[in-house]
């Protein structure tokens, strides 16, 4: 038995924030040149009443929609987020009821970032192989917007918004193949928002972190991006090799490399380093920014990877706050 | 990589007027154009050009591109 991806879909909240209105609200700040290092024009950001759950409702009714799924056929819902509507109950429990699935149905969360879309894809797979379940709905969904600081020009540059849903089944053309994970809890500081849960609930006792180039409060999104640029130097031409050894696959045998969607700049120095040809290295977050678990499924949907038939050999990898990162394989089958 | 390829590497990184006035001497923490993306920008240079990973702090701890170049060339 195999585990297969059948379909993905995405949403996108309606409000854009441009390059042009962070030049109206930093104008001492050069944002069309940074916006060329970091190749993004806009990112979407969620209104002030729409949580993760109700995006990542959208993108999964999407799915149902255009590809015609019978909600009942779900027998497992998977949720990655870090934009929780509430600390209990469950986002997934909520996603159940609100997308109409059969109360036969499992439903978790899972706490992860930049990494989180192939973590889910693994615990898909596993669900399927195990025989626990036949389909399995994986979300992802982030608003980190509502978590950064109005001031700090940097991550709003960065960020956006959005939700996805992936089917995987025991059917299907496109497998997923094996996978390679890595955690380094001891980089918790580079990406970190402190205060807020149980740790530092009120952030009163919560030590400071030192960046002048940020702003925030305790209660903000923390990025050390030079710690987390570092770390990605460090672990993802590793993790690369990793996956096609993993695979026992030539890397010339990959038409297509999708890493998580970190920015430009970070992207071209990782492919550089990696020693992978521009043509087969996909590079697209103009318009959307990180959208940080969803960016991966967004990059498959946008290329087309599932219904393409001339992308036979797909190496995925994520990596983020966590510190947390992941590669796997995605292979068609001959019809 | 010699200093003057250093040199000519770091400025190539900033906006073509303020990369002329780019020199072994520049404080580089004073430039306007100076940032947390313009970090991200030296620390893959330093990458590509030494094979190093260089720190935030350490890049902070540094005054002028000669100091900077000391640094990671090991000369210092």
């Amino acid at each position: 038995m195999n585990a297969y991806i059948k379909h993905v879909a995405y949403v996108l909240p309606d409000a854009i924030l441009s390059n042009d209105t962070l030049s109206k609200l930093f104008p001492e700040w050069s944002v069309n040149k940074i916006a060329d290092k970091i190749g993004i024009r806009e990112r979407h950001i969620a209104a002030e009443s729409e949580t993760a759950v109700d995006l990542a409702e959208q993108a999964a009714q999407k799915l149902f929609e255009e590809k015609q799924i019978d909600r009942n056929s779900v027998d497992f819902v998977l949720f990655c987020t870090q934009s929780p509507d509430y600390l209990l109950p469950t986002s997934a429990c909520l996603l159940q009821e609100r997308l109409g699935l059969p109360k036969t149905c499992g439903a978790l969360d899972f706490n992860l970032g930049c990494s989180g879309y192939i973590y889910g894809l693994s615990l898909a797979k596993g669900l399927v192989m195990g025989g626990m379940a036949k389909n399995v709905l994986l979300l992802t969904g982030d608003t980190y917007s509502k978590y950064i600081h109005k001031s700090d020009k940097s991550n709003r540059a960065i960020f956006g918004d959005a939700a996805s849903a992936t089917l995987v089944g025991s059917l299907g053309r496109v497998r997923i193949d094996r996978f390679v994970f890595g955690t380094d809890g001891s980089g918790r500081d580079g990406l970190i928002i402190q205060s807020g849960s149980n740790r530092f609930p009120e952030g009163g006792e919560c030590p400071p972190v030192l960046d002048a180039s940020n702003f925030y409060s305790s209660k903000h999104l923390y990025m050390n991006g030079a710690a987390v640029f570092n770390f990605t130097l460090d672990i993802v031409p590793e993790l690369v090799r990793k996956v096609l050894d993993q695979n026992d696959l030539d890397s010339k045998l990959v038409d297509r490399y999708v890493f998580h969607q970190a920015n430009k700049f970070m992207l071209e120095t990782l492919r550089k380093v990696c020693r992978i040809p521009e043509e087969k290295f996909y590079v697209g977050m103009e318009r959307v920014g990180n959208t940080v678990s969803s960016s991966i499924p967004i990059a498959l949907s946008d290329i087309g990877a599932i219904e393409d038939n001339s992308v036979n050999k797909l190496l995925l990898a994520g990596f983020g706050v966590g510190l947390s990162w992941a590669g796997c394989v995605l292979t068609r089958e001959a019809s | 990589m010699t200093l003057e390829d250093f040199i000519a590497e770091f400025a190539a990184q900033f906006d073509d007027k303020e990369a002329a006035s780019i020199g072994a001497d520049t404080k580089y923490q004073e430039l306007a154009e100076w940032g947390s993306l313009s970090m991200m920008l030296v620390i893959a240079l330093i990458h590509s050009g030494f094979g190093k990973n260089v720190s935030a702090d350490e890049i902070r701890g540094c005054d002028t591109v000669k100091d900077l170049y000391l640094h990671v060339s090991g000369e210092s």
